[in-house]
């Protein structure tokens, strides 16, 4: 599966769920109403910049902090499309995953990617190619486990398959 | 081979002899936990994918705390919903209004947690109950849903890491001190994906209170979960509680650790987390040197240090004396029973007489939910767990994290006070 969209980059280790939605919104949880709110405490602009298909590159341990699944569907419903960073906190990388949606781990992501760039990433053979600065990455591609899971849509839907 | 307390608990539950670190597993789930925020979502996709059914009524606790007595309508239709599905479910273990409390207060509390069970929580401070030697850790809502329906999960086994902590605590330092003295050393994803063991003369020293204070806060430095070998301490508490019968794992003496860290306390000093991250750790020393940094807040509570022995620590300092003008004191005793018996013991009198209100349970505003939230530029001293910007209520408001007895110094003299001199 080939992915292609913009990087919005951030700079900035240990981005936490309480940034990515703040507490204060956790009394909804649909995609869409929680969506107004993504970054909100980091970044008011970013979901005005944000189109369908983009992507959040950041430092280490993105994700880090409350286990709210509500960081992942807020993220998945303002169009982003995976978030590429240095390490992921474990919670938000399980909900990924549980969720369909792609956790990149590519050391160094936000160092080696500007904002704006331009991104195409290969799920399958883990690679990132920067369109805007004809750089090449590779990521350590998900184990199998992950990609069954991501492929049916989500932890609910491959356990009732492999029932 | 030999294995740690926490491989032998993961193994047990997948029917093998041994595991190994990075084996994926599925385990069975002995204790699933239900609060309000991340339990709706979970209900929602059992319904949608028909799959709304609960392995075992009995293993499910359900225990509505973040936004209880309801905040707003949305919070009111979540418990509502909680309320409905447990019903129907017919999960029997509902602490509703009047029997409230923190979750993960509540659930060692009324005898839930034993040894050697797993427990998982769509909550990230799960991994609290740890302190049992149990293996409990914190997931999301789908994996929720999962637990919820299947009574299993998969889980990738943690490497575990060793932190063995010697010698006697001074005057005025405690458990909270150690755990963050510990994450300020190794930094909010030092234990990234891996299970944190907590040993040491110190730890068989501290009470079951003062132990889930340091396994509560595993999470903050990136681990899956926190775990404390059980010993007669655990035992008795546990047996004050329940009947059930558990089994206690111990890790062997040659188990694999990708790390062992080792500290002295008897030097320990009274630890602030300073913003916007709980490895921001600062010692009273350095704090005395630095120009004094008023609060606007202090705010005991939380599934971190809302037990009735936090109580009776910040009640001991307090007890006599007026807080500071221009600050303002909010208790929440973690749990209904604990409410009861700080009432018993006179300590909501000390509390108000004071000048501090007193809340009734609920995780509140230590997530900023309500009771209490920062308005822009406001301080607060907390002995709550995390300090991220805009954690209680405006991002351009302050959390300091400290114990209990650092916060009371603190509403005391209205800023961040060393506790000692309080301390009798």
């Amino acid at each position: 599966m080939i992915l292609k969209g913009k990087a919005h980059v951030y700079k900035k280790d240990h981005i936490n769920t309480d940034e990515i939605i703040p507490a204060r919104y956790l009394n909804m949880d649909k995609e869409a109403d929680l969506a107004k709110f993504a970054m909100e405490d980091l970044d008011k602009t970013f979901i005005k910049k944000v189109k369908p298909g983009d992507f959040i590159v950041a430092g280490e341990n993105f994700g880090c902090g409350s286990s709210r699944e509500h960081a992942v569907w807020a993220l998945r419903g303002s169009g982003v499309k995976a978030v590429i960073a240095g390490s992921f906190a474990r919670i938000f990388f399980r909900n990924c995953i549980n969720n369909g949606f792609y956790a990149i781990e590519l050391k160094d992501a936000s160092k080696n990617i500007n904002d704006q760039d331009e991104l195409e990433i290969d799920i399958e053979s883990g690679t990132i190619k920067n369109l805007t600065t004809k750089k090449e990455f590779k990521f350590t591609p998900f184990p199998k486990f992950a990609i069954d899971i991501i492929k049916a849509g989500g932890l609910l839907n491959y356990i009732k398959k492999n029932k | 081979m030999s294995q740690t307390i926490t491989e032998k608990i993961l193994a047990k539950h997948c029917n093998k002899k041994e595991v190994k670190p990075g084996e994926l597993i599925n385990a069975k789930i002995d204790l699933v936990m239900c609060h309000d925020v991340t339990t709706t979502p979970a209900i929602d996709m059992l319904e949608k994918s028909n799959t709304d059914k609960v392995f075992n009524p009995n293993k499910v606790v359900v225990t509505p705390d973040h936004f209880v007595p309801n905040k707003d309508i949305k919070s009111a239709d979540m418990v509502k919903r909680i309320r409905e599905w447990a019903k129907k479910h017919k999960i029997e273990t509902f602490y509703d209004i009047g029997r409230h409390g923190v979750c993960h207060a509540i659930l060692p509390e009324q005898g839930h947690v034993v040894p050697g069970i797993t427990i998982v929580c769509g909550d990230s401070h799960t991994c609290t109950h740890g302190a049992f030697g149990a293996f409990s850790t914190g997931i999301g809502s789908t994996d929720l849903a999962a637990a919820l329906s299947t009574g299993e999960l998969w889980f990738k086994v943690p490497e575990s890491i060793k932190f063995v902590i010697n010698g006697n605590l001074p005057k005025g330092v405690y458990s909270k001190d150690i755990i963050l003295k510990i994450i300020s050393d190794i930094g909010v994803d030092g234990a990234l994906y891996k299970a944190m063991e907590f040993t040491g003369s110190t730890i068989k020293s501290l009470s079951m209170e003062a132990r889930m204070t340091i396994t509560n806060m595993a999470i903050e430095a990136g681990g899956k979960s926190g775990i404390i070998e059980p010993d007669k301490t655990t035992e008795d508490y546990v047996k004050q509680r329940t009947k059930t019968q558990y089994q206690i794992y111990r890790s062997d003496p040659d188990a694999e650790y990708s790390e062992t860290k080792t500290y002295d306390v008897s030097k320990l000093e009274p630890i602030v987390a300073f913003p916007d991250l709980p490895s921001n750790g600062k010692t009273m020393s350095e704090i005395s040197k630095m120009q004094d940094i008023k609060v606007d807040q202090a705010y005991l509570g939380s599934c971190t240090n809302g037990r009735i022995e936090d109580l009776r620590i910040a009640a001991q300092i307090v007890k006599g004396k007026k807080i500071a003008k221009g600050t303002r004191m909010i208790v929440v005793p973690a749990t209904t029973d604990i409410w009861k018996q700080a009432n018993k013991e006179g300590l909501l009198d000390i509390f108000m007489e004071f000048g501090a209100t007193v809340s009734t349970p609920t995780c509140g505003a230590c997530l900023g939910g309500h009771m209490g939230i920062l308005a822009e530029g406001e301080t607060c001293i907390s002995t709550t767990n995390r300090n991220f910007t805009g954690r209680m209520g405006h991002p351009k408001s302050k959390v300091y994290l400290a114990s209990p007895a650092t916060v009371s110094a603190s509403a005391i003299e209205g800023k961040i006070a060393d506790p000692r001199k309080y301390v009798k």
